[in-house]
């Protein structure tokens, strides 16, 4: 089995029509993608967008249904346990032993990839400072906070120094101190040169990580780019939001016309793409329209997702 | 091979946490059966006549004690492979972690079949020693009760693996045990000879793997086996056969709960 490592300016991940089917469900359909050495890339779109299923196959651990698919190289179907020799996977749901210590989940985990228990040690105990657990390394997983089970899963996955690591929705359901932890553990895994590859359906965590970014919904790729590229070419620099008295703004048909380079009417407020957002809102004003509140910001990849899908993210 | 140890090191290492107390209970359920079924219940029966006759001149106690480890056998077997099966699975999905490593389907069940293995021997090899202080032991033949007692337990140990993996809920596992374990448990052979049922019903307990269990374990810890070898032969190529079935269905079930996450 070839078993080689791929030049260093070859894509680590190579994906050519690239489809998932659950019976007659589409979860995948037809995708392309490449991820290069080095990169943190991510998926972004909201839950039932295809993600977890195109990681999984990334992972070798879900057969695709169709299309080319390369991973360090090599492919899923035929060489799944050296793929997965290589890789570290944080999967969305932590997979931790309840029955073992924190440390014995790392030092069990390595020896999954046949390595010795010293090293399974020694591992152990610099990933434990890595994910500032090492207090607790004793400890049974059960009472450990969300945050710090997260950081258990991301440090387990990393026990066999991967080439490539899987993050799947890494800080959803976190509160936002444990996010900007992990945003910092995964920042400083990307400066030693770990690829990255993770999905999320928060836009700001995509802009935290990502260097580059494909944009999924309803099983397709509908964009790709970096954070600023995709901003720059989906949306305006800045957006206005208005939200206005209950009952005015199911009224106003109309009257916003030409105020900005576009207008997003949403359920709750009212969305005007502007480069200049608070000339916008002045203007609003003198057509003497009164919102109730004025939030004049940069756009960010939420507004990109609105243009591309016509929907929110988080619904 | 070595990649299936790696997961029976994984069950080794939590079983760490309780196996003073597996032990302890691995050797005292059979020393409070064996004293309330074997030695309280059996001094009424070796003074019936009639009942001295059917177990071929046996005391009660050599005859229960031999059925009592096939079936002990089979119930740790039906335990262990439905709970901790729903838990790598369902519960902890351990198993799927350790599907992103490159441990295999396979590895997985092998290693979690080649744990409960270990397992029943131990718990065969404690009851095995009790029997022994009983006084139930008529053969040193009884060495070779524990192996036929593991593949006793295995004949249930991976068909009901398998069937675990296609559950997402304990709920039907009551099941397995009300519907199927008890009335095995109880009409095998283990506590009085199938002879002694109605003749009608005696041929469906040729089907239990049980009773092949039971009469198997017994010839042996009873020195009895040269009397009918071909007969042991069958016992064995039996067991052995739904064990490897078993495993073969485990296979696939696992898998497929492993691909689809």
């Amino acid at each position: 089995m070839p078993d080689l490592p791929p030049p260093p300016d070859a894509a680590l991940i190579r994906a050519r029509g690239l489809t998932k089917r659950f019976g007659s469900f589409t979860a995948v359909d037809a995708i392309d993608f490449d991820v290069a050495h080095g990169e943190s890339f991510g998926f972004l779109g909201p839950n039932g967008a295809g993600k977890t299923s195109t990681m999984r196959m990334i992972g070798a651990v879900s057969p695709r249904s169709d299309g080319e698919l390369s991973v360090l190289g090599l492919d899923p179907e035929l060489a799944g346990p050296s793929i997965r020799a290589r890789l570290g996977v944080a999967p969305q749901q932590d997979t931790l032993d309840t029955e073992l210590t924190v440390r014995e989940n790392l030092v069990i985990y390595g020896r999954y990839f046949g390595l010795s228990r010293a090293e399974c040690g020694r591992r152990a105990d610099a990933l434990l400072e890595f994910a500032q657990l090492t207090e607790r390394a004793g400890d049974p997983v059960e009472p450990l906070s969300g945050g710090m089970k997260r950081r258990l899963t991301i440090a387990r996955a990393l026990i066999n120094e991967p080439d490539l690591l899987l993050l799947d929705e890494p800080t959803t359901g976190l509160d936002p101190q444990a996010r900007h932890l992990l945003w910092d553990r995964l920042y400083r895994l990307k400066q030693r040169g770990v690829t990255l590859v993770l999905t999320t359906h928060y836009m700001d965590e995509a802009e935290q990580l990502c260097d580059r970014l494909v944009v999924m919904d309803k099983a397709r790729i509908v964009a790709e780019g970096s954070p600023r590229e995709l901003i720059e070419r989906y949306s305006t620099r800045e957006v206005a939001e208005l939200r206005f008295p209950a009952g005015i703004q199911d009224s106003l048909d109309g009257q916003l016309d030409g105020l900005a380079e576009r207008v997003e009417l949403l359920p709750d407020r009212v969305l005007l793409y502007a480069d200049d957002g608070e000339a916008a809102a002045v203007a609003v004003h003198q057509r003497g329209l009164r919102p109730e509140t004025v939030l004049v910001r940069r756009s960010s990849l939420e507004d990109v997702f609105l243009r591309l899908t016509g929907r929110s993210l988080i619904e | 091979m070595t990649v299936m140890s790696r997961v029976v090191e994984l069950r080794a290492m939590q079983y760490r946490r309780t196996f003073r107390a597996s032990l302890f209970s691995s050797f005292l359920n059979p020393v409070l059966f064996l004293l309330a079924m074997g030695v309280g219940l059996g001094t009424y029966v070796d003074r019936s006549g009639s009942a001295t006759q059917a177990l071929g001149g046996l005391s009660y106690l050599q005859f229960l004690a031999p059925g009592l480890l096939a079936a002990t056998a089979m119930q740790a077997a039906a335990f262990e492979s439905t709970f901790p099966i729903m838990a790598g699975l369902t519960w902890q999905k351990v198993f799927h972690a350790m599907y992103a490593t490159p441990i295999g389907p396979r590895d997985i069940v092998l290693g979690n079949l080649a744990w409960i293995a270990l397992r029943l021997t131990m718990i065969a090899a404690i009851f095995t020693i009790v029997m022994t202080l009983f006084g139930a032991a008529a053969s040193p033949l009884i060495l070779l009760a524990i192996p036929a007692a593991v593949l006793t337990g295995m004949a249930f140990a991976t068909p009901i693996a398998a069937f675990s993996a296609t559950q997402r809920t304990p709920e039907k596992f009551n099941a397995v045990f009300r519907f199927g374990i008890t009335p095995l448990f109880l009409f095998s052979g283990t506590f009085f000879p199938i002879s002694n049922l109605p003749a009608a019903i005696q041929p469906i307990a040729w089907f239990s793997p049980l009773w092949h269990g039971v009469e198997l374990s017994r010839a042996l810890a009873l020195g009895t086996i040269g009397a009918n070898p071909l007969l042991a032969i069958v016992h064995v190529v039996v067991l052995a056969a739904i064990a490897i079935g078993g495993a073969a269905w485990a296979f696939r079930t696992v898998e497929r709960r492993l691909v689809r996450g």
